[in-house]
């Protein structure tokens, strides 16, 4: 009686923390997962391939949310800004192609194409990477720094505090975080919260 | 294109008249309704209807015209707002549509859309601020919905439908 009781509350126990684990999405602090993704360019993409970066700036973005678009030339500029000091961009589209047909491939391509991103743009095939992140609309911003016991989520947010005006823009926060980072310094806002739109399921 | 301009003068005319009327209306298409007013606040504005100290039951709803999922489950808060209404029961729609867009968009559609709910729009760009302001529990994701009375208050990040949102209101109501 006593071992099915344990055996009971073990799996409860199991089953309830797996939940809230998905749900939750990463925390500052947590060791992001690693993906395989296809990018606009047809080639899969892994964190894994970047042996020289020290981190990353993942950003869950998308062509059809108003915010994310508000969004595009400045994240373009975090790239060019930061992948040669060994903080690349990667952007991953998470929504549902089927809900929001603006945002397939193709969609993606043209947009990359158009507006010249120097960036890996990688779609969520089947969605199962966001969840695990915990990202919840577009932009939604990871920043991982590569250590050894794998990429440490560091910063958690919004790209900086003015989504209308980039030239009105008050705190840069990913730029600040990424300059901590390099520094050794320890990240003032580790966690910021912007508008967006929904990530479509 | 002419066509569609006459249409939308129609559909403006329409909306602005009561039925009883809406024929003579129609005769009439030179008539031009105007644009709303519409007010618009800052965060700090906002605050007056975020909080009661009075008997109702206010549902907030964050909102935007380009947002799917929020233009689907409008006409529920539109309906609850009509069927509560002498349940005190408030219903405030505030639009996260962006300024440049309040013209061309945001005023369109409350015309277009007939909404009988308040409608207010924020513009207050200091996201991070008022965001766990309004909710801790809000990750920035639209549509939102904040449901209050002057003894408490509950927040959902989460599209609804008619009964679910009226199964949350009257948790309010008991």
């Amino acid at each position: 009686m006593y071992t099915i009781k344990t055996f009971i509350a073990a799996v409860s126990f199991l089953v309830i923390s797996a939940f809230t684990t998905s749900s939750a999405g990463y925390k500052v602090g947590d060791v992001a997962t690693d993906f395989n993704l296809k990018n606009i360019d047809g080639k899969m993409v892994s964190l894994s391939n970047y042996k020289d970066a020290k981190g990353f700036i993942v950003i869950f973005t998308c062509n059809t949310c108003p915010y994310a678009v508000a969004y595009e030339d400045r994240i373009e500029a975090l790239n060019k800004k930061y992948a040669s000091k060994g903080y690349p961009v990667i952007a991953i589209m998470p929504n549902n192609t089927t809900v929001k047909p603006g945002d397939n491939m193709e969609a993606m391509q043209a947009r990359a194409k158009s507006k010249g991103f120097t960036f890996p743009y990688l779609m969520d095939e089947g969605q199962k990477i966001y969840p695990q992140y915990g990202a919840t609309k577009t932009p939604h911003v990871y920043i991982l720094q590569k250590t050894s016991k794998g990429n440490v989520v560091k910063y958690i947010g919004a790209i900086d505090d003015n989504y209308q005006d980039a030239a009105a823009v008050n705190v840069k926060y990913v730029e600040n975080a990424v300059d901590a980072l390099m520094a050794g310094k320890e990240i003032k806002d580790k966690e910021t919260r912007a508008i967006g739109c929904t990530i479509k399921v | 294109m002419k066509r569609c301009i006459f249409l939308l003068l129609l559909l403006v005319v329409a909306c602005k008249s009561d039925p009883k009327t809406d024929s003579a209306a129609l005769m009439e298409p030179e008539v031009i309704q105007e644009a709303p007013e519409l007010e618009i606040y800052d965060f700090d504005g906002l605050k007056k209807f975020l909080e009661t100290t009075s008997d109702k039951t206010v549902i907030v709803n964050f909102w935007a015209t380009w947002c799917a999922p929020c233009v689907k489950e409008l006409p529920y808060f539109e309906q609850l707002n009509t069927n509560y209404k002498d349940r005190k029961v408030e219903v405030i729609l505030v639009s996260l549509d962006f300024p440049n867009k309040y013209d061309s968009n945001l005023k369109p559609f409350i015309v277009k859309h007939q909404l009988k709910s308040k409608v207010v729009a924020l513009n207050d760009t200091d996201a991070n601020r008022w965001i766990p302001e309004i909710s801790e529990d809000w990750s920035g994701a639209i549509p939102a919905t904040l449901i209050y009375n002057k003894d408490k208050r509950q927040f959902y990040e989460k599209t609804f439908t008619y009964d679910e949102l009226e199964t949350e209101v009257k948790q309010f109501l008991k």
